[in-house]
């Protein structure tokens, strides 16, 4: 079996299970946030239970629309603090938390082996911890409040081997859209992804995150890679309890794929993603003459520490472009803090970028930073769609953090080699 | 369980987003998620869906967020059933969970157009075409998803499992 399928097997206590059963899983961790926890709680309170099943194994964040952006707003987080105090279930409120996906796994919320549940499309990321960790809708989170159960069906996976050394500047965000360009944006609907190769146990826990959040850009269930010494390195000191052995989470050498992916990415470039699909990708330097009003550095695909520096290495010493506004938006309190120590926010401020405190933001055009039509952004998020970001007649631009950066400086996407060694 | 309805069609890959747009997200009553249904593609929509159709989608329909409101809209817009080459796996158990009939059809893109009036009947697997005097197969959904869009949703059918455990 593949790793995917063992958590499946220990979560539904069965020995083994093959892709295309379905399983009655028992799940150890489920997520709702301020968009999706609200219809959850209406929905659990339809059901007609008193308590939640395990209030240790809920979590509740607040962070697409924080802090609350309008009146309506601010009605739902009340409702949401109101019930996790009545439920006596952990809420990270304004200032407390960050970025759900960053969160999670940044407070101990996430274990290697667990099955975890998230009333968001992108949890999938912490299968970069070694999870089967997927995305569900608001009523079925609201069954799982009230069952700690539920059905799912055994993926087929798609393996993806990685090898060779990123260069300079190019990054995991430029790999993953680089693999959604290839594999098109249904290209692994329903199935289960899993990043493995030197070039996956040579990467940072960041850019493990970066990978497995955006594989439901291409339809996964799943993304995940085995946990390692990396992973033991970031959990350990943040998990309250001690860590499972690691060893029964790798896949067999006989495990099954419906397909191998072999990729080498030495020859890799930076990569954007252009409107209105995540697989119309092209490399950033045949993009030069698309011009840029807003530039935005975050989100839960690229937020982190990791990411800043880099955004900052390049800002440094140098001055955005008139016309082009600059958002810089940590994923979490944590990660804002470090950058605040690092001097980042300084590099930040000084080049004429707009640091704000962490949510979701722009994003999901739900918040700050909306577009208007006509106005084009360059994104370290992960989706272009019409209208995701404001305006259904602007356009967004996906890319690495460095390319972003280097974007911000001359006003239209660049590929971010091409500033090197010029500083102005 | 049999539907009927006119369909009304769209292309491959519609994403949640163009199904209700992130800023509606703040809305909780159905009915006024439901003004705003498809109006990133065609704000003419809820007008058209008002007497009851079927959704019929290509390839990877509902892809992107988990948002349950994009279902939802759909529902009480007046969508009675979506039926799609492929589905985005949250937005296929999403409409599941909310008791709006959802199924996969191979071939349904090519073989129905907007306007035909469409019969489904999800147990036996069936779609007629009245308009084009055809009929295709859709994909049977397990006994245990049947029983829940039968109760109207997953919540009605955990109520009504818990009540008679
Ligand atoms: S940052 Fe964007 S993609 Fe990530 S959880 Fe927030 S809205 Fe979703």
């Amino acid at each position: 079996m593949n790793i995917t399928e063992k958590i499946l097997a220990k979560a539904s206590n069965k020995s083994v299970v093959r892709p295309g059963e379905i399983v009655d899983a028992n799940v150890d961790m489920v997520m709702v946030h301020d968009l999706t926890g609200p219809l959850a709680i209406e929905a659990f309170k339809r059901i007609g239970v008193n308590r939640v099943w395990d209030k240790q194994k809920i979590v509740i964040i607040l962070d697409h629309q924080v802090p609350a952006e309008s009146v309506k707003a601010a009605e739902l987080h009340k409702m949401l603090r109101a019930f996790a105090r009545e439920q006596k279930i952990r809420i990270y409120d304004v200032g407390r938390g960050g970025i759900c996906h960053q969160v999670m796994p940044e407070k101990g919320h996430v274990l290697p082996g667990t099955v975890i549940l998230g009333a968001d499309s992108h949890t999938c990321t912490y299968g970069a911890f070694g999870a089967f960790a997927t995305g569900i809708g608001s009523t079925e989170a609201a069954a799982v409040f009230a069952t700690g159960k539920i059905w799912l069906k055994v993926p087929e996976a798609i393996k993806i081997n990685v090898t060779g050394q990123f260069q300079k500047y190019v990054a995991p965000k430029d790999l993953i859209l680089h693999i959604i360009g290839l594999l098109s944006v249904d290209g692994a609907t329903y199935k289960s992804v899993e990043f493995a190769g030197p070039t996956i146990r040579a990467m940072s826990i960041a850019g493990r995150m970066t990978l497995c959040n955006m594989t439901v850009e291409m339809g996964a269930k799943n993304g995940i890679i085995e946990p390692d010494e990396t992973t033991r390195k970031f959990l350990e000191g943040r998990v309250s309890k001690p860590l499972p052995p690691f060893e029964p989470l790798k896949s067999d050498a006989d495990a099954e794929y419906e397909k191998v992916v072999d990729i080498d990415v030495s020859d890799l470039t930076p990569q954007v993603a252009c409107p209105p699909s995540v697989d119309n990708v092209k490399p950033a330097s045949e993009m030069s003459n698309v011009q840029v009003d807003q530039a935005f550095i975050g989100s839960c695909t690229n937020g982190r520490i990791e990411d800043l520096r880099v955004a900052a290495e390049i800002l440094k010493g140098r001055k955005i472009k008139e016309g082009v506004r600059t958002l810089v938006i940590p994923a979490s309190q944590e990660v804002y803090l470090q950058a605040l120590h690092e001097g980042l926010i300084e590099i930040f401020t000084e080049a004429g970028a707009m640091v704000c405190g962490s949510t979701c933001g722009p994003c999901l055009g739900g918040h700050i930073g909306l577009l208007a039509a006509g106005e084009t952004c360059v994104s370290t998020s992960n989706r272009n769609f019409i209208g995701r970001m404001g305006s259904t007649e602007a356009k967004v631009y996906l890319a690495s953090p460095a390319t972003v950066a280097a974007s911000a400086i001359t006003g239209r996407i660049t590929d971010p080699r091409e500033l090197e060694g010029n500083k102005a | 369980m049999k539907v009927t309805g006119k369909a009304v069609k769209f292309e491959n890959n519609i994403d949640t987003d163009v199904i209700l747009p992130g800023k509606y997200l703040v809305l909780t009553d159905p009915r006024e998620l439901a003004k705003h249904a498809m109006e990133g593609l065609d704000p003419a929509f809820p007008e058209k869906a008002k007497t009851g159709v079927i959704v019929i989608g290509g390839r990877n329909f509902g892809c992107g967020s988990s948002r349950e409101q994009a279902p939802l809209a759909l529902k009480y817009a007046g969508v009675r059933c979506v039926l799609a080459e492929s589905f985005a796996r949250i937005f296929f158990r999403n409409a599941i969970n909310i008791g709006l009939p959802i199924s996969e059809c191979k071939g349904i893109a090519s073989n129905v157009e907007d306007g035909d009036e469409l019969v489904v009947d999800l147990e036996a697997g069936i779609v007629e075409n009245l308009t084009k005097k055809r009929s295709l197969q859709v994909t049977k959904l397990p006994p245990f998803i049947l029983e829940i869009l039968a109760d109207g949703g997953l919540i009605e059918n955990l109520r009504r499992r818990l009540k008679t455990k």
